[in-house]
């Protein structure tokens, strides 16, 4: 490294630096422990990381648009209670599609307040993250929500099923990234996301109808988080009201560790995906090298705020500067 | 102070980012006591050079010497210390601040324990601002004063240091004649203390009535150094940019046709008032006018952007009326905005995205956008506009400005409108691009479009304009044709000091 300038290894970090990071890690951990790069244990990281990374999927929609989400975590402990609760008083067939409106109707209010009254989306998010957890809590009346007949019920087939050997949670995470990556990539309403995320002036200016635009990634966000909402009932057929709580910014994290820059207009389904598995991977192998939980937490947050850094890095063209 | 033939010097300074060479091995030298113009068209290099001199950005080559000795300017901090200062032309004050604090922000003088000695912090801030002989004191909020006032305050800061060296960019850009008289004298003021002074501006009469050499510069390369006294106006133009200046006025005149937008009696709050003008197809119809003058405004509004307090927009004979861009563009109407890089582009965007935005709905096979489709719009216009770029897969943000702009153009002329609206077409855009885009705006006119082309440059009016609408403060003043109008009667016009209005 000795005859690359300071500006070279800056520059490089600044680009590559997380995919520099992630495969540090990874070899390290592998060399650490060889049950890490089993491929039971990959798979296993793949299938735990599946509910975030739907929500994911979702958020990176937002963030690309220029916003941010901060409700998804309680608003997928509220799925999650909703679609169990249902699921005895309604049956599931109909539970399904009602918590799934449930979900979009709240999506939609904050699709309303940030695209059409153009509040400041972390301010509404914030607001919503705690609004929507009093109103989980407000529907269970605190308890824990429990399914009474858990052998009975073909409910559990999306979070404990599986095709061909593949886990459901999987495949739904897989087949979902499909097609909201082929939303994004390929259609114009990707395209519009991506203009009213990188100028929204500029987009309005070419026609395109921002306020509702932001609204749709809202509304896209909101089934993500009802389709987390989902595998995680499933999955496990009863739930405390919290059980997103802090998913909001781990799940923003992978969207970040993906590369989608905070500021809006750049990012991808792939990437988000990448970092989605980043951070399963980072977690899982903290997790075999015997690491206490409470100082994982520490390493992954250390390692988000060096992503955030090195996002910010990257629009700089230079790791420190003394101007925005 | 010891030997200086030069307060600050610049040799071989080279910047280029990417796709750009932003400066070109320039050098330059400044006289103690001198007043030394530094002239140049809008992205020839000098607020890069600024920006080079205040530490800013690093220059890839050369090297900076100020009073004789090398330095390596890394801050503005730092440019401030060696006595190298700026005023900038945007003020960057903090208006709930007062004069005082705003002066000395970062270095407030202390007392004991952190305290800000105020009773020092008003005297020093008081001694200063009587050198400069302004009318309010070292209490009074920024925010309180007029935009002269507040240069003055940026004056009043770069004097806490003993400067050596000050650059004044654009600083009479929004002065009226009698804060100009002030201006003038506190820089003789400095000048006569031994300070090296640096004026950029456009303005002629003020470069030839104040300073003592001029250095120009083009597309980032250092042209010469003139001394003021030997020399016209004519030759700096002709060094700025490169031929002499193009006053002549446009002389072909093709058939016209219907008339295609016709707005009566528009006005919008206080923004303008009472403005009625037509346009026909095959015809460019230029409007000109101070900045301010309301010209942007009425074509935002007739693009939806602004809702009309009063008044008819009629299309084709017909009245409409417009609430949105989405509703202007399914009516055929287009605007290639001011600000290119605000509102014309997605920077991080590509080329051909750029380009298609406006239409990417129709560009569809299925569910998804066409690449085909797409591909073939942006080949089109890259061939007819002449859009120099590597292919359409590259970033907008890294092309110069004069392709950026034509990407821009070309957003709009794909979109196939009935009437194309072109604000500032040229600003920032050197010279070459500039009289293709002028040339392009005739073609167009020629092959039938209603176009307007809003400018704040006189040549490029006179140059491209069937007709010509002077605007003074929200009115139109006058509607010349081309055969009629002379430079002085379209000044007068802008400066409100003719109206004479044409039914």
């Amino acid at each position: 490294m000795a005859e690359l300038t300071k500006k070279g290894i800056g520059g490089f970090l600044a680009r590559q630096g997380i995919l520099v990071a992630f495969v540090l890690f990874m070899v390290g951990f592998a060399l650490a422990n060889q049950r890490f790069i089993a491929i039971d244990n990959i798979f296993g990281v793949i299938r735990s990381s599946a509910i975030l990374g739907v929500m994911a999927l979702g958020v990176t929609f937002v963030v690309i648009g220029g916003n941010l989400d901060l409700s998804v975590g309680s608003m997928m402990s509220f799925s999650t209670i909703v679609v169990l609760d249902l699921h005895d008083t309604l049956g599931p067939t109909l539970a399904i599609p009602a918590m799934f409106g449930l979900t979009l109707a709240l999506g939609a209010f904050i699709g309303f307040l940030v695209g059409y009254l153009k509040l400041n989306s972390l301010i509404v998010t914030l607001g919503m993250l705690s609004a929507i957890h009093g109103l989980t809590l407000t529907w269970s009346g605190g308890q824990n929500m429990d399914i009474a007949d858990k052998q009975g019920t073909w409910f559990s087939v999306f979070g404990q099923g599986s095709i061909a050997g593949v886990p459901m949670p999987i495949i739904i995470f897989g087949l979902l990234a499909v097609v909201l990556g082929l939303v994004l990539s390929k259609t114009p309403f990707g395209r519009k996301i991506y203009a009213v995320g990188g100028n929204g002036q500029a987009a309005t200016f070419s026609g395109i109808p921002r306020a509702r635009v932001v609204f749709f990634t809202y509304l896209i966000s909101a089934f993500c988080v009802a389709t987390a909402g989902l595998l995680q009932a499933s999955r496990s057929l009863g739930s405390q009201n919290t059980v997103g709580q802090g998913y909001e910014l781990e799940v923003l994290a992978m969207v970040i560790l993906g590369g989608a820059s905070l500021l809006g207009g750049s990012g991808t389904i792939v990437k988000t995906v990448i970092g989605v598995l980043i951070f399963g991977f980072i977690e899982n192998g903290l997790l075999l090298v015997g690491l206490e939980f409470y100082v994982q937490d520490v390493v992954i947050w250390l390692v988000i705020i060096l992503a955030v850094w090195l996002d910010i890095a990257a629009k700089r063209g230079r790791l420190w500067s003394p101007i925005a | 102070m010891t030997d200086q033939s030069s307060v600050l010097r610049l040799e071989g300074v080279v910047k280029t980012f990417p796709g750009v060479r932003a400066l070109d091995g320039v050098s330059f030298d400044l006289r103690p006591g001198e007043v030394h113009a530094l002239m140049g068209e809008n992205g020839a290099g000098k607020s890069t050079l600024m920006k080079v001199l205040g530490g800013i950005y690093d220059p890839d080559e050369g090297q900076i010497h100020v009073a004789g000795e090398p330095v390596e300017i890394t801050s503005p901090m730092q440019a401030k210390a060696r006595g190298v200062v700026f005023i900038h032309q945007e003020l960057s004050l903090a208006d709930e601040l007062s004069v005082a604090e705003n002066i000395w922000l970062g270095e407030l003088p202390l007392k004991s324990f952190g305290r800000v000695d105020w009773g020092k912090l008003y005297a020093d801030t008081d001694a200063i601002l009587k050198t400069l002989n302004v009318s309010f004191d070292a209490r009074t909020r920024v925010g309180d004063l007029s935009i002269a006032n507040q240069q003055m305050v940026e004056i009043a800061r770069a004097l806490t240091v003993d400067p050596r060296a000050v650059i004044f960019d654009e600083p009479t850009a929004s002065l009226t004649d009698a804060e100009k008289v002030v201006l003038f004298k506190v820089i003789a003021d400095l000048q006569s203390r031994g300070v090296g002074i640096i004026y950029i501006s456009h303005r002629m009469e003020e470069i030839f009535k104040i300073t003592d050499r001029i250095s120009v510069l083009r597309d980032g390369q250092y042209r010469g150094t003139l001394n003021t006294a030997e020399t016209d106006e004519e030759a700096v133009t002709q060094l700025m940019i490169g031929r002499k200046l193009d006053l002549s006025r446009n002389e072909s005149h093709h058939e016209m046709g219907d008339i295609a937008l016709e707005v009566r009696g528009l006005s919008c709050g206080h923004l303008f008032r009472d403005v009625s003008f037509t346009v026909r197809r095959g015809e460019v119809v230029g409007f000109y006018g101070l900045v301010g003058a309301g010209r942007t405004e009425i074509a935002e509004t007739i693009f939806g952007l602004r809702d009309p307090s009063e008044g008819q927009i009629l299309l084709g004979g017909q009245e409409v009326r417009i609430h949105s861009p989405i509703e202007a563009i399914a009516r055929g109407i287009s605007l290639v905005p001011e600000d290119r890089k605000g509102q014309g582009l997605v920077l991080g965007m590509n080329c051909r995205d750029n380009m298609t935005l406006p239409q990417v709905d129709d560009l569809t096979a299925g569910p998804f956008v066409s690449d085909g489709a797409e591909i073939s719009i942006f080949d089109q216009y890259r061939d007819k506009l002449d859009i120099r770029t590597p292919g359409w897969r590259q970033t907008v943000g890294n092309l110069s400005g004069g392709n950026q702009q034509k990407i821009v153009i070309g957003k709009w002329l794909s979109m196939r409108p009935e009437v194309l609206i072109v604000d500032e077409p040229t600003r920032g855009i050197d010279v070459g691009s500039k009289s293709e885009i002028h040339n392009l705006i005739r073609d167009l006119a020629a092959q039938g479009y209603a176009v307007i082309v809003i400018s704040s440059e006189m040549p490029e009016v006179l140059h491209v304009s069937d007709r010509i609408v002077a605007m003074f403060s929200g009115r139109v003043m006058r509607t010349f044709t081309s055969d009629e109008v002379t430079e002085d009667s379209l000044i007068q016009a802008i400066s409100g000091l003719q109206s004479d209005k044409v039914a």
